[in-house]
């Protein structure tokens, strides 16, 4: 059975955080160059008592509304975050209630990060093609602003809240290809939150200096720039080939290449390794920041509302951090 | 491998706001003004895709001039 993407929507906060605000907040910082580097002039914040959950819970309300869905067809709910509602129970179960779906649902989060949008297609497809589920809702929302230090002004100027909503369904906009997927373990110290779980339980209030001149918290989300930086270069040109690959496609064949909004700096640099026209490189992070999971779905939501992808295009997605997990699907 | 003189001349092309004439083989680029944690990602960036060689944070943070991070470069 082929599978499709057929419907997507997203929401952002209400509260827009730009860049004017982050100077006054840091007045050393030199506004322009942040943000001709980093690509974001605004990005939305979480209200203070606004959860992934909330947020991912208006993202689906507006898919329903915006593509006429009712929600009595819905018959798997998949929610990726890092910010779940609770540690127990899942916030996919909690979903399943304030959204109305039926008890015959299923329902589970998965733990993933940018990479997150691209997995969870791939779960959707196997889902629908294994005859598990038809109408599969998937879910992705963070709140990553809560996470970063006061003082963290790098990965401020980075991130933004933010959730998206997407049916995969038997029928719809674009079929659903083949995937590549991929993990480096070894490197989860580069972009970690180190307590709050099981592993260390209370607020340590410990920090350091990395070798890069970053502070490493333990209470506060932390990225070594510089590693991530390095895993993606090397990394996604590979992903991309295998996935081409993989679908029997050439580079030439694909229109449009929608990767994870990392930061401009970041989607620059892929691109020119990965040696893709800019003219079919998709990139939408200036009003939205990087909101993680989130990003590919709202850029292709963007580029689809642009007219720059219809139906009928060959569509590379990619996703690629925290983990470090990477992946990568084509639609067409 | 490209000269000495080459990739410095490529590094200068990475800084915005520092003339040419700064950055030189025996600059210290820890003490440049426009020496940043963005400005070594570009670095980074840079030796990838002209080199397809990875510099590490270690690496900037050990080597002190451009001469000894293009000496880190062409021993990988």
């Amino acid at each position: 059975m082929k599978t499709f993407i057929k419907a997507i929507s997203y929401y952002l906060p209400k509260r827009i955080q730009t860049n004017d605000a982050l100077v006054s907040k840091f007045p050393e910082w030199n506004a322009a160059k942040v943000s001709e580097k980093v690509g974001v002039n605004s990005r939305h914040i979480s209200a203070s008592d606004e959860t992934a959950g909330d947020m991912a819970e208006k993202a689906a309300r507006k898919l329903f509304f915006e593509y006429n869905i009712n929600p009595e067809d819905i018959d798997f709910i998949l929610f990726c975050t890092q910010s779940p509602d609770y540690f127990l129970p899942s916030t996919s179960c909690v979903l399943q209630n304030r959204l109305g779906l039926k008890t015959t649902c299923g329902a589970f989060d998965f733990n993933l990060g940018c990479s997150g949008a691209v997995y969870g297609l791939a779960i959707a497809k196997g889902m629908i093609t294994s005859r598990v589920a038809r109408n599969v809702l998937l879910l992705t929302a963070e709140t990553y602003t809560k996470y970063l230090h006061p003082s963290d002004k790098s990965n401020q100027s980075i991130f933004g809240d933010g959730a998206a909503a997407c049916l995969i369904s038997y029928d719809g906009l674009f079929e659903i290809g083949e995937f590549v997927l991929g993990t480096d373990g070894s490197g989860a110290e580069n972009l970690i939150l180190r307590s709050g779980a099981a592993r260390c339980k209370q607020s340590t209030g410990f920090s350091e200096m990395d070798e890069n001149g970053y502070t490493r918290w333990d209470d506060y989300l932390y990225m070594n720039g510089n590693a991530i930086f390095n895993f993606t270069l090397s990394t996604v040109p590979h992903l991309v080939s295998e996935t081409l690959l993989v679908n029997s496609l050439s580079k030439e064949e694909v229109d449009y290449f929608v990767f994870h909004q990392a930061n401009k700096f970041m989607l620059d640099s892929i691109r020119k390794v990965c040696k893709i026209p800019e003219t079919r490189f998709y990139n939408s992070i200036e009003h939205t920041g990087n909101t993680v999971s989130s990003t590919v779905l709202i850029a292709l939501k963007d580029a689809i509302q642009a007219n720059l992808i219809t139906p009928g295009m060959k569509i590379m997605l990619a996703g690629f951090g925290v983990g470090l997990s990477y992946g990568a699907c084509i639609l067409r | 491998m490209i000269t000495l003189d080459e990739f410095i001349k490529g590094v200068a092309d990475q800084f915005e706001d520092t003339d040419p004439s700064e950055i030189k083989a025996d600059t210290c680029y820890h003490e440049l003004e426009e020496w940043s944690s963005l400005v070594a990602m570009t670095l980074v960036a840079y030796v990838k895709i002209e080199f397809n060689q990875t510099l590490s944070g270690a690496d900037i943070q050990k080597a002190r001039t451009f001469e000894d991070l293009y000496k880190i470069i062409c021993s990988k």
